[in-house]
């Protein structure tokens, strides 16, 4: 229940009407990076969510329309982005450095 | 009670591995975890079907539980080190759960799966089989467990600390943003209750804050000393995360869990709810 689902892929069952999605997949070095600690940061920087990447390096929330803020964290580092979001599809890539 | 005796490193998880008396648990929601690579030797509980009664929603019975245990090969005289994906919520709710049914040793592994895989740590595919045992539960002790009668009689006389996120506390979100926001329970959160999230509890790679730490952040978030305590969330594991902190690190009394938690309450008829 409040483990995860599955992230990343088909947007089946979703009801972009009503949900405000923000995914993405994360990057390093030019190739995704599966298994990265992803979390969601509120407008305070306060923790919401976090979920772990797929081995596409995908991520999926759900959260409400706002400022929020998504950081990766991996063996090979860290990297963050800031992003508006809306009610619907919520895109974004989070890059390691 | 001290921080070593309900909690090891990861360091000291790894020179013990194998070690005869000392059983690694494994707990997720989504054992996929486990079986794409746990700590060797380690046996999984799988949270939703290990863990809950199969038709009501409750935890286990003593004799149920006795069964679980038996059957992984746990027995009434070893450590138990648990641990867990979520940065060890389930394992937390486990080890809660451990001490309603009165096991004498048992302890969470430090940062849990997270930590362990940050640090590059080995990790096996291998099936794990251990020996059956016959493991006896004692009675529940209910002094650690809150039900919904209790918390609506707290309000305003003890500390009701909600431990979800700010969104979720104020209701702009009804559940972690990891999942879909369609719930039936309504918004908000119990009269009175402060917002501690769990997540301060921690640090970012899924270790617990030090007690120092952890002492100043209750003491500034307004939580008092003088009376009892019930944490609550949204289905009663991050409540058990902070449940551990309060109780088991920090040594507070009369801390209990209410592991009903908002599905519970934000379902009730007639109780008062803020927004």
């Amino acid at each position: 229940m409040c483990g995860a689902p599955k992230q990343g892929g088909a947007l089946a069952g979703i009801d972009l009407s009503t949900q405000t999605v923000i995914q993405g997949s994360v990057w390093h070095d030019g190739a995704p990076v599966a298994g990265a600690y992803v979390r969601l940061l509120d407008s305070t920087d306060e923790f919401t969510a976090e979920v772990v990447t797929s081995p596409e390096g995908e991520f999926r929330f759900f959260a409400a329309p706002g400022q929020w803020k998504v950081r990766a964290l991996a063996a090979v580092g860290k990297g963050e982005r800031v992003l508006p979001a809306e009610v619907g599809l919520n895109e974004t890539t989070v890059a390691i450095s | 009670m001290s921080r070593t005796d309900v909690l090891v490193t990861v360091d000291w998880v790894q020179e013990h591995l194998g070690q005869p008396g000392i059983v690694l648990v494994e707990v997720d929601e989504d054992t996929s975890a486990y079986d794409g690579g746990h700590l060797e030797g380690a046996v999984k509980f799988d949270w939703k079907k290990d863990l809950q009664d199969p038709l009501r929603r409750d935890y286990l019975d003593k004799s149920a539980f006795e069964a679980l245990l038996s059957s992984r090969g746990i027995a009434n005289d070893d450590t138990v080190v648990l641990y867990g994906g979520n940065n060890n919520w389930f394992a937390a709710y486990a080890y809660w759960y451990f001490k309603i049914y009165g096991h004498g040793d048992v302890k969470l592994m430090d940062g849990g799966r997270k930590k362990w895989e940050l640090d590059g740590r080995p990790l096996s595919k291998d099936a794990v089989e251990r020996p059956a045992t016959s493991y006896r539960a004692a009675e529940p002790d209910l002094s650690i467990r809150a039900f919904r009668d209790e918390v609506v009689a707290a309000i305003g006389s003890k500390n009701l600390v909600d431990v979800r996120s700010p969104d979720e506390f104020s209701g702009k979100i009804l559940a972690p943003a990891h999942l879909p926001q369609e719930q039936s329970q309504k918004a908000g959160h119990v009269p009175t209750a402060i917002n501690i999230p769990w997540s301060k509890a921690a640090n970012e790679d899924g270790t617990f804050k030090s007690d120092e730490q952890l002492a100043a952040l209750y003491a500034e978030q307004g939580y008092d000393e003088s009376k009892p305590t019930i944490a609550y969330c949204r289905i009663g594991e991050r409540s058990s995360h902070t449940w551990f902190v309060l109780r088991e690190l920090l040594g507070k009394t009369d801390v209990k869990n209410y592991d009903g938690s908002w599905v519970e309450y934000g379902s009730l008829v007639g109780v008062p709810i803020e927004k």
